[in-house]
C-alpha cells in the first residue's frame, strides 16, 4: 500500500510501500511490450514536467510513462518558464496549480524544492531529483532492476561507487536498499565520501577493489566533470586511475554481479566501455524499468487515489491495476 | 508621551529587584523621579508619604530588572526598511523588555562613516523607544579591504566595530582593526567564519546535511577563525568579542585565550542554546542562520560555557527578513531569525532548567553586554536612568509569529510555549510597553 500524497523521497518509506510500488511497476512492464503501448488509466488527467535542470532521460521517461497511461503531459523547463524572468518557485507553483494539473514532476538544483512545492499546491508532487538530496524514481527503477535479476533485495551487497557526496541517486538508493534489507557500501575517495554517511547506514570504503569484494551489485555514479576541478580530486584522469570500473575491478565482485549506472555515462572515466557494454551490465534494463516505475508512481499517486476517493475502501485492496485498465480498453 | 513635571515620579512597589552587577535579589520598592532611579528601599511609600499620590506599579510577585541590553541586533535601517525599521525594531525591543540595542553595520549604505551613524541615532531619537547604540563597520562597505572611519564614527556615537555577516578574511586588516579600536576603547566584534571553508554551505555540516543533501558548513570554519582572531587579539592587545559563538571547538579556544590573559569576550544566541541542526528537517528556512544551528554536543557545550562564564552574554542576532526571502528554496533563503521578543523568556528558561540562577541569567542580558560595550545601561542602582523591565515570571504564553511586533515574522520559535514575559518596560522612566490590564492608564 502507498497512501502518501507525494513521492518526495525514499527516506522513511516502508518496505511494504516500496514493494507495492515495485509490484505495481512490474505489472506495468507489459504495457510497454504491446503493439499499442497505451492504457486509459489516466485519460483526462494532466501531468506537468517542471524541470529546472537539464535532463533528457528522466524527463523523457516520465513523459513516456504519462503518455502510456493516456495522461496529457506538459513539459516546462527553466529556460522556457518564468524562472528566467525572476518568478519564484512558489509563484510558479501557484500559477501551475491554478490550472489544476493532476500531478507535478519537479526536478530542481536545490534540495528540498519539491517539499516547498508540496506546501503550496494541492496536487501530488513527484520528486524528479532535487539537488544532492533524493531521486526516488531512479532508486525505484534500480531496485526493480536488482529485484528482477536477483529475485530479492534482502541480503545482497550493493557497492555504490563515485561522487557520493553530491549524489541524489546514491542517497535514494541508500534509503531504499537499506529498507529492503541490503548492505550498502559507499566507495570513493575521502573527499567524496564523508564519514557521516556511516550514520545513515552505509559502509564506507575508499579502495575500489576492496569496495567491490563479493558485491552482488555494482552501481556506478556519474562523475560530473565540472566538480573535478582540483578541489575534490586533482583531475579526471587521476580520478579514473583509481575509480574507473575496469574488467579487473569487476573480477573482485561475485561472479553473477550486475552493474548499474544511472546515466549519462562518461565512458573511460568512471566506467570502461568493455564493462558498460559487457555481460554484467543491466544498464538498458534500468532504462526500460524506468518507464514502468514512473507509470507506477503516476498511477499510485494520481489514478489510484481517484479510485480510492470515489470507490471507498474496497478499491484500496485492489492489487493489480492493469486488469481493470486492460478491461477498459 | 513625555511626562509633566508633576507626573515625573513613578513608584514600583513590592517587586523582586535584581541587581545583576552584585548578582543579588531582594524585595523592595523603587522610586523614579525625572527619569532616574532616586531610591531603592523597603516601604518607600510610607517613608516618603507618597501612598496614593504617585503613579504606582504594583510589582508584588513580579521581578524588576534593569532593561535588557541586546548587543547584537540588525535594525535594517537605512536601506532595508521593508524588513525592519528603527521604529519597528525598537518597538519589538521594548515589547521584549529590551531597552538598549546595539545595531549592526550591514545596512545600505553601510554604517562605515559618521553620517550614517548620526542618521541611525536621529531615527532612534525620533522613535523614542529603546536606546540605540550603532556598531560601525570594520571595513569600508564591509569589503574587508580598508579600515572604516573609526574616529569619526566613534565621535558620532558607535560603541563597537564589526563587519558582522561578512567575516574579515584578511588577517592583517583584522590585526589593524584590533589595534585601532584600542584608541577608542571599543571592542572589535568578530563574525568568526572562514569563508573558504564555509564555501557556500547553508547549514551545519554533518549527518543531517548529508541526509538532506544540503551543502554544509563545518564547525571548523568557526574554530579556525576564532583561533586566528584570538591570536591577533593577543598580538594587538585589543579587545576581541566573538559574536554568536556556536561550536564546542571555538569555546575551547576562548577558554585557553582567557587563561593566557587575552582580552576576549563572547556571546551566544538563544537559538544556538535551544535548537540544533535537527530543526532544519523539512527544509525549514526559519532554521537557516549563520553560524548554522549545530549538533546537540555543541549545544550542550554552549550551555555549559554560559554557566561557567566562558560565554558572557546572550544576544539575539535579531535578523528580520521579509516572508518572500524565507518562503523560497532552502539554498536561496536568507540567513537569520528575529529574536528581540523572545530573548527574555528563552533566557528565563535557563533558570527554569536550573542552569543559571536568576541574577546571573539577568546579568547575561543586562550588565554583561553593557560591560563589554562600556554602556551605562544594565544596572539597577540609585542615580542611573530608569531603564527597567517589570517581568511577570509566571506569565505563560505561546509565541505566534503573526503576533510579533517586529516587521518581520521569521522566528525559529513559532508555537513554543514560554514562561515569563516583560509586563512593563520603562526607558528614562517613561512607560514604553505595558501589558497590564488598563496598563498605561493605571500608571498615570
Amino acid at each position: 500500500m502507498f497512501e502518501r500524497r507525494h513521492l518526495l523521497g525514499l527516506e522513511g518509506v516502508s518496505a511494504a510501500e516500496i514493494a507495492f510500488l515495485l509490484d505495481t511497476a512490474e505489472s506495468f512492464k507489459e504495457v510497454s511490450e504491446r503493439e499499442i503501448k497505451k492504457v486509459p488509466t489516466l485519460r483526462g488527467r494532466t501531468v506537468v514536467n517542471l524541470f529546472y535542470e537539464n535532463s533528457t532521460r528522466t524527463r523523457t521517461s516520465f513523459e513516456i510513462a504519462a503518455k502510456r497511461l493516456s495522461a496529457d503531459t506538459i513539459n516546462l523547463s527553466a529556460s522556457s518558464s518564468s524562472a528566467q524572468k525572476g518568478e519564484t518557485l512558489t509563484d510558479t507553483a501557484r500559477n501551475l496549480a491554478a490550472m489544476r494539473p493532476d500531478a507535478i514532476i519537479v526536478r530542481h538544483p536545490s534540495a528540498g524544492a519539491p517539499h516547498l512545492l508540496a506546501r503550496h499546491v494541492d496536487c501530488p508532487i513527484i520528486n524528479g531529483g532535487d539537488g544532492a538530496h533524493e531521486h526516488p524514481t531512479q532508486a525505484l527503477l534500480d531496485l526493480l532492476t536488482i529485484r528482477s535479476h536477483k529475485g530479492q533485495i534482502a541480503g545482497l551487497t550493493v557497492a555504490i561507487v563515485g561522487d557520493l557526496l553530491h549524489s541524489r541517486v546514491a542517497r535514494s538508493n541508500l534509503f531504499g536498499l537499506r529498507t529492503m534489507g541490503a548492505r550498502v557500501r559507499f566507495v570513493g575517495p575521502p573527499t567524496l565520501v564523508p564519514p557521516e554517511f556511516a550514520d545513515l547506514g552505509a559502509e564506507l570504503v575508499n579502495d575500489l577493489h576492496e569496495g567491490l569484494r563479493d558485491a552482488d551489485v555494482i552501481m556506478m555514479l556519474r562523475i560530473q566533470r565540472e566538480r573535478m576541478n582540483g578541489r575534490y580530486f586533482s583531475s579526471l584522469d587521476e580520478y579514473s586511475r583509481l575509480y574507473c570500473l575496469s574488467g579487473e575491478a569487476v573480477a573482485k565482485a561475485r561472479k553473477d554481479v550486475i552493474i548499474l549506472h544511472p546515466g549519462p555515462m562518461n565512458r573511460g572515466v568512471e566506467i570502461s566501455s568493455t564493462v558498460a557494454d559487457g555481460p554484467y551490465s543491466v544498464i538498458m534494463d534500468q532504462v526500460t524499468n524506468g518507464v514502468a516505475v514512473r507509470m507506477a508512481a503516476l498511477y499510485v499517486l494520481v489514478g489510484r487515489r481517484r479510485e480510492i476517493e470515489s470507490a471507498g475502501e474496497d478499491a484500496v485492496n485492489e492489487p493489480v491495476p492493469l486488469r481493470r485498465a486492460a478491461a477498459a480498453e | 508621551m513625555s511626562l509633566t513635571a508633576q507626573d515625573a515620579q513613578l513608584l514600583i512597589t513590592g517587586g523582586l529587584i535584581i541587581d545583576p552587577v552584585q548578582r543579588t535579589q531582594r524585595v523592595a520598592d523603587i522610586l523614579i523621579r525625572d527619569g532616574k532611579i532616586v531610591a531603592i528601599d523597603e516601604n518607600i511609600p510610607a517613608q516618603a508619604k507618597l501612598r496614593g499620590k504617585v503613579p504606582t506599579i504594583d510589582a508584588a510577585g513580579l521581578v524588576v530588572a534593569p532593561g535588557l541590553v541586546d548587543m547584537h541586533v540588525h535594525l535594517r535601517e537605512p536601506g532595508f526598511e521593508y524588513k525592519e525599521t528603527i521604529a519597528t525594531g525598537t518597538r519589538a525591543a521594548v515589547a521584549g523588555g529590551v531597552t538598549s540595542v546595539a545595531c549592526m553595520a550591514n545596512t545600505k549604505p553601510v554604517n562605515d562613516c559618521p553620517s550614517v551613524t548620526r542618521y541611525i541615532l536621529e531615527r532612534a531619537k525620533a522613535a523614542q523607544l529603546a536606546r540605540v547604540h550603532p556598531i560601525g563597520a570594520v571595513s569600508v562597505s564591509l569589503a574587508g579591504e580598508q579600515l572604516a572611519e573609526f574616529a569619526g564614527m566613534h565621535e558620532a556615537g558607535i560603541v563597537a566595530v564589526s563587519d558582522d555577516g561578512m567575516p574579515v578574511m584578511d588577517a592583517e586588516l583584522m590585526r589593524r582593526a584590533l589595534e585601532c579600536a584600542k584608541m577608542f576603547d571599543i571592542p572589535v566584534i568578530d563574525h568568526a567564519e572562514d569563508k573558504t571553508l564555509a564555501a557556500g554551505g547553508v547549514m551545519h555540516e554533518g549527518a543531517m546535511s548529508l541526509r538532506l543533501g544540503l551543502r554544509g558548513v563545518p564547525a571548523a570554519a568557526e574554530d579556525v577563525m576564532v583561533a586566528r582572531d584570538v591570536a591577533l587579539a593577543g598580538l594587538a592587545k585589543g579587545h576581541l568579542h566573538i559574536a554568536h559563538i556556536s561550536s564546542a571547538g571555538a569555546l575551547e579556544t576562548v577558554r585557553q585565550a582567557r587563561s593566557a590573559g587575552i582580552h576576549v569576550t563572547a556571546e551566544v544566541s538563544p537559538h544556538h542554546l535551544w535548537l540544533t541542526d535537527a530543526a532544519v528537517e523539512g527544509y525549514n528556512t526559519n532554521a537557516k542562520m549563520n553560524p548554522p544551528l549545530r549538533t546537540e554536543e555543541d549545544r550542550q557545550a554552549l550551555r555549559a560555557a554560559l554557566a561557567d562564564g566562558t560565554i558572557d552574554v546572550v544576544a539575539t542576532d535579531h535578523a528580520p527578513h521579509h516572508k518572500d526571502e524565507k518562503d523560497v528554496e532552502f539554498d536561496q533563503a536568507a540567513h537569520g531569525v528575529v529574536g528581540l521578543e523572545t530573548l527574555l523568556p528563552l533566557t528565563l528558561r535557563l533558570v527554569h532548567d536550573g542552569l543559571l540562577d536568576l541574577p546571573t541569567a539577568i546579568a547575561k542580558i543586562t550588565s554583561e553586554p553593557a560591560r563589554i560595550l562600556r554602556l551605562a545601561a544594565g544596572r539597577l542602582e540609585v542615580g542611573v536612568p530608569a531603564d527597567l523591565v517589570v517581568i511577570d515570571p509566571d506569565h505563560e504564553w505561546v509565541v505566534s509569529s503573526e503576533s510579533l511586533l517586529s516587521k518581520s515574522k521569521n522566528t525559529a520559535f513559532d508555537g513554543w510555549k514560554m514562561r515569563g514575559r516583560a509586563l512593563v518596560t520603562l526607558v528614562d522612566g517613561r512607560i514604553v510597553h505595558d501589558l497590564r490590564p488598563n496598563g498605561v492608564a493605571a500608571a498615570r
